[in-house]
């Protein structure tokens, strides 16, 4: 059986370069950073006092007061995510769309930890009877898949993938293989995230994960620089609508690219640092590779994982040469982070994003901060500035907390 | 200072998200003023810290309207 051909029809974003997708971008190519000092909790006595946050952000249009108050922050931004990639798409203007066919796979690394962190605090205090009824479906990570399927009536594969911060980019992939398998015919499918509150900093702080260039925020994420000193916690969430080609033309469907390729692996090494070749980072980028049919070569553009910290920014840049030899001083490969910060759950579907978009308008996202690059980062990295370039083929990868790997390819529409 | 009445209807628009025109005495939670199970459990625990009282879950069962609750803080506290 030949593989359906899946691509991509429409997408919603937030994130701390603006509450859409088209502010987002802007804020990309303008090399803009979205991450400032923590307003949602009192940071003083936190050695990391810096984070990407939603800002001003308007529910109303999507959600009530009452509705709102029952779900955690991860949903609302992925629900609303959700909403703006259908709009995006004009599904919801398709009269001939089987809700059978269509189905679900939003994902979040670790869900609804606001909601959790506030019902400890109602448990330790006030005793069982305070718990709120609605914390389960508040806080649990398959709720955004959940609530899009009750909203929109799609009754068709409901999922939601967690692995970390590949999260996003699996359910893009799995969403993918559902439709080529003919399990349906539309997917919509990313990740959402709010972890930036007082346990999500403290615990990734703990761990030693967080820069701590609290006086410059917007200098804090500088994936292969050589002063990079960890990733910045950021918030928000993406979500693109994946459709069988034939069904997107038969209903005359903006295509944006093609979904190539989908790799995935594990480093089976350690539980949150990649070995130093970051070999199961080339596995992952080789089975994509093979997954799409193409040469290395036919690569232009690479949306690193690059999340600035010491070892997996250089884990990641040992991983490309070695997969892509001699053609990879011939690619570009940018970190969006830099703009962003990391969006754990959310980020390889806002990257998936980015990169349509790269091959979309012709522009490599750049790298900002990159002042110095570190020992090895000789590759073509976009430091700074947005660039035009033919992007026919773009790459995206998102590594995660247990070794987990994912890698997405996606090409220029072309019959 | 407020009637009883008022605060158990002030209590319910915010819980139920509805205005205050629509709710009636007589207004069933469920029927009339679109809570499910789970809302009807969170209004009582709001009811429980208004008056500082604690209501039994087989009490709390029995609370259908408006009217119920008024009658019930009005008996209990």
């Amino acid at each position: 059986m030949a593989k359906r051909r899946v691509v991509i029809t429409g997408f919603g974003m937030l994130s701390p370069l603006g509450n859409d997708v088209t502010s987002s971008w802007q804020g990309i190519i303008a090399g803009r950073s979205g991450i400032g000092p923590i307003e949602r909790f009192d940071a003083t006595g936190y050695n990391t006092r810096i984070g990407g946050a939603i800002r001003d952000l308007n529910m109303e249009p999507y959600l009530s007061a009452k509705d709102a108050r029952k779900l955690d922050a991860f949903i609302h931004y992925g629900l609303i995510a959700a909403h703006q990639a259908i709009e995006h798409s004009h599904l919801d203007q398709f009269d001939g769309l089987d809700p059978e066919r269509v189905g679900v796979a939003i994902g979040s690394g670790i869900g609804g930890l606001e909601y959790i962190e506030k019902n400890v605090l109602i448990l330790a205090e006030s005793g069982p009877r305070k718990v709120s009824p609605f914390f389960v479906p508040a806080s649990v990570i398959n709720m955004i898949s959940g609530n899009v399927a009750i909203r929109f009536g799609y009754q068709g594969p409901n999922i939601a993938i967690t692995t970390a911060c590949t999260t996003g980019t699996h359910n893009i992939g799995y969403a993918a293989r559902t439709i080529m398998y003919g399990d349906a015919d539309v997917m919509l499918a990313g990740g959402s995230e709010m972890a930036t509150t007082r346990t999500g900093i403290a615990a990734f702080a703990a761990a030693r994960a967080l820069s701590t260039r609290n006086d410059e925020p917007e200098k804090a994420s500088r994936p292969w620089d050589r002063d990079r000193d960890g990733f910045v916690l950021s918030d928000g969430a993406g979500v693109v609508v994946l459709e069988e080609l034939e069904h997107a033309r038969a209903r005359g469907a903006t295509i944006y690219a093609e979904v190539a390729g989908f790799g995935m692996s594990d480093d089976a090494h350690h539980i949150t640092s990649p070995p130093e070749a970051g070999e199961g980072a080339q596995r992952s980028m080789k089975n994509a590779l093979r997954d799409a049919g193409i040469e290395p070569g036919e690569v232009s553009y690479i949306n690193a994982h690059g999340t600035s910290t010491l070892v997996g920014d250089l884990a990641e840049v040992a991983a490309v040469k070695a997969v892509f030899g001699t053609s990879v001083y011939s690619l570009a490969m940018s970190s969006t982070k830099s703009m962003t910060g990391h969006l754990l759950g959310a980020a390889g579907a806002v990257e998936a994003i980015f990169s349509v978009l790269a091959i979309k308008e012709g522009l490599l996202p750049p790298t900002i901060n990159l002042d110095n690059p570190d020992h090895g980062c000789d590759l073509d990295l976009v430091p700074h500035e947005a660039r035009k370039a033919d992007v026919r083929c773009a790459l995206s990868n998102s590594f995660g907390f247990g070794g987990t790997n994912g890698t997405l390819i996606f090409k220029r529409f072309e019959d | 200072m407020s009637t009883v009445e008022e605060r158990v209807k002030k209590i319910v628009c915010e819980q139920l998200g509805v205005k205050e025109s629509e709710v009636q005495n007589s207004s069933s939670f469920v029927e009339d003023l679109g809570a499910d199970s789970l809302d009807t459990v969170e209004l009582v625990m709001a009811l429980e810290e208004e008056f500082e009282t604690e209501i039994p879950d087989e009490e709390a069962e029995k609370l259908a309207s408006v009217q119920d609750a008024i009658d019930y803080i009005v008996a209990h506290t």
